[in-house]
C-alpha cells in the first residue's frame, strides 16, 4: 500500500469488503469510529452503504468542538467583551451557540474577535499590540494541545504578559471510558484516533482490550484504510484476540511523540472533572494550565460567568456523541438545525458527524464504494 | 481545524527557536518544528511533515505525503478551509 492509487484502487476495496462480509456473516457487529475525520470519509465515500448489514459503524466523540459545553462558550463570550481583549479562536469555534449566542455574534455586538489559524498567531498579536489584552480559545484534544503548550512555553520565555490561554483542552481517553461504562451502548470494538494517536502513540489504548474486553484499531483516514480496520477488528474477534492493532503505522509511531507528550506535561495538568457536552462531567478528561503558568491563565485573569447551561431541549447531540442516535435521527436534523443555522455542535465542525452527514447525505445504499473510488481515481504519484 | 495536512518543508529560518518555511500544494507559510526535531534524522529541507495548527506534528514520507494532500482535496470545502486558513496571515 505504498501508492496513492492503491489506496482507492476499486478492486482493492471489493476485496476487502468480501473478507469483511464473510467474515461477520454470522453475527452484528456495532463498531465506533473515534475520530471526526473518520467520520468525514464514511459519508463522503459512503462506506456505510457498501458494508453488509451485519456491520454497523457508529460514530464517537472525536470532534474537539462538538464536545465544548454551552457555559463555556459563554465564558468565551463574557471574555470576548471585556474591555481591552482581543479574543482569538479557531474558525471552527466560532459559530459554535452557547447560551448567549456566539462568538460571531459578540463581533458583531463590537468585542474584537479574531479568527486565527495557530495559536502562535494569536500570540503574534499580542506583541503586535501591547496595550491589548490578548486571550486564545484553546480547544482540542492531544493532536493540538502540545502547540498550545509551546505557545504558552514561548509567551514566558520572551515575557509576553498581555497573552493568555482560555484553556478548553480534552484528553481522549476518559470519554472511551465513558462510552464504554454507558449502559445504551453495545459496542464490538474501535476505529481507533488517527492524529491524536500521532502524539499519544497506541499504548494508552490497552485498557480497551484488558478491562474491556474490545479490540481497537488505530485507522487511517482513506477509504481503504478504513475498509482495513474494519477487516482487522473482525479478523481479531474471529481469531479469538483482542488487542490494540496499529492499522495506520504511516503516520502513528508505537509511542507517538515523546517531545509533544514531554511538553504537554510540562505546562498541563489534569482538572478534577472538566463537563462534557452530551456526555456530562467526566473526571480528569481535560488539562488546565499548571500554577508555573498562572500568569497566561485566562481562567485566573477574568470573571467568567462559570455556569452550566443545559443543551436546548431539541438537541440530541449527546445521544450522536455517544453513538446512541445517527445524525438524521435527530427530530430537527436538516430542519431546525443545519450548516448555516446550526442549534447543535455536531452540526456546527465539518467534522461534526451531523455536519458530515447533510453535507454528503446523498450517497443511496446502491451507491458501492468501487464506483466512488474509481470515480476519484487519484493522478500517479510522483 | 483537526485534519493534519502535508507540506514540504523548503527552508529552515531559524533552528534554535524551531521555524521553517513549508511549502503546502505550492502555498508557503511558517511553521513551528520544534516538536518533530528530535525525530530519527532531526529536520531538514526536503522533508515532508503533517502539519496541524501551523505546527509540524509527524514526519512523514512522500508517498503518504501525496496520498494525504490527494484525499483531503477529495473532501472539496474541508480542503479549501484548511489552505485559506492556512495561508492566513495573523489579523494583526
Ligand atoms: S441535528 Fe443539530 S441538534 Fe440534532 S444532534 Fe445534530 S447538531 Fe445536535
Amino acid at each position: 500500500m505504498k501508492f496513492v492509487d492503491e489506496y482507492r484502487d476499486p478492486a482493492a476495496a471489493r476485496q476487502i469488503l468480501g473478507h469483511i462480509t464473510e467474515l461477520a456473516k454470522d453475527g452484528h457487529y456495532k463498531f465506533m469510529e473515534v475520530c471526526g475525520g473518520h467520520t468525514h470519509t464514511i459519508y463522503k465515500h459512503g462506506i456505510e452503504n457498501v458494508l453488509p448489514e451485519t456491520v454497523e459503524l457508529v460514530h464517537g466523540p472525536g470532534c474537539p468542538v462538538c464536545v465544548i459545553p454551552m457555559g463555556r462558550v459563554d465564558d468565551a463570550i463574557a471574555v470576548a467583551e471585556t474591555p481591552g481583549v482581543i479574543f482569538t479562536s479557531f474558525g471552527d469555534m466560532m459559530r459554535v451557540p452557547g447560551g448567549n449566542g456566539n462568538l460571531l455574534e459578540a463581533k458583531a455586538r463590537g468585542a474584537d474577535v479574531r479568527m486565527v489559524y495557530s495559536p502562535l498567531d494569536a500570540l503574534r498579536i499580542a506583541i503586535a499590540n501591547p496595550d491589548k489584552k490578548v486571550v486564545f480559545f484553546a480547544v482540542g484534544f492531544e493532536t493540538t494541545a502540545p502547540s498550545t503548550a509551546v505557545t504558552v512555553m514561548k509567551a514566558m520565555e520572551k515575557g509576553v504578559t498581555n497573552f493568555s490561554l482560555f484553556c478548553n483542552h480534552v484528553t481522549i481517553v476518559p470519554p472511551l471510558k465513558a462510552i464504554l461504562d454507558s449502559p445504551d451502548l453495545r459496542l464490538n470494538g474501535f476505529l481507533g484516533p488517527g492524529h491524536v494517536s500521532t502524539v499519544i502513540g497506541n499504548r494508552p489504548y490497552r485498557f480497551v482490550p484488558a478491562q474491556y474486553g474490545l479490540p481497537l484499531v488505530t485507522a487511517g483516514f482513506e477509504p481503504l484504510d478504513i475498509l482495513q480496520s474494519i477487516l482487522m477488528l473482525l479478523r481479531q474477534i474471529d481469531e479469538g484476540r483482542c488487542e490494540v492493532e496499529n492499522q495506520y503505522t504511516r503516520a502513528v509511531p508505537e509511542h507517538g511523540n515523546p517531545k509533544a507528550l514531554e511538553i504537554l506535561a510540562e505546562v498541563f495538568e489534569l482538572r478534577p472533572h472538566f463537563e462534557w457536552r452530551g456526555l456530562g462531567f467526566i473526571s480528569q478528561s481535560a488539562l488546565k494550565l499548571r500554577e508555573k503558568y498562572a500568569a497566561w491563565d485566562a481562567e485566573l485573569l477574568y470573571e467568567v460567568p462559570g455556569v452550566r447551561v443545559a443543551d436546548p431541549k431539541a438537541c440530541q447531540c449527546g445521544e450522536v456523541l455517544k453513538g446512541v442516535i445517527k445524525p438524521w435521527e435527530c427530530k430537527v436534523f436538516g430542519t431546525a438545525c443545519t450548516p448555516e443555522t446550526p442549534i447543535g455542535t455536531c452540526m456546527v465542525s465539518s467534522e461534526g458527524a451531523c455536519a458530515a452527514y447533510y453535507n454528503y447525505g446523498r450517497f443511496t445504499k446502491h451507491q458501492t464504494v468501487a464506483v466512488e473510488l474509481g470515480r476519484s481515481k487519484a493522478p500517479a504519484p510522483v | 481545524m483537526c485534519l493534519g495536512i502535508p507540506g514540504q518543508v523548503v527552508e529552515i529560518i531559524d533552528p534554535a527557536d524551531h521555524r521553517a518555511t513549508v511549502d503546502v500544494d505550492g502555498v508557503r507559510r511558517e511553521v513551528n518544528v520544534g516538536l518533530v526535531m528530535g525525530d530519527a534524522g532531526g529536520i531538514k529541507v526536503g522533508d515532508w511533515v503533517l502539519i496541524h495548527v501551523g505546527f509540524a506534528m509527524t514526519k512523514i514520507d512522500e508517498e503518504e505525503a501525496a496520498s494525504t494532500l490527494e484525499f483531503i482535496k477529495q473532501l472539496g470545502s474541508v480542503y479549501d478551509d484548511e489552505i485559506r486558513d492556512f495561508s492566513a496571515e495573523a489579523p494583526l
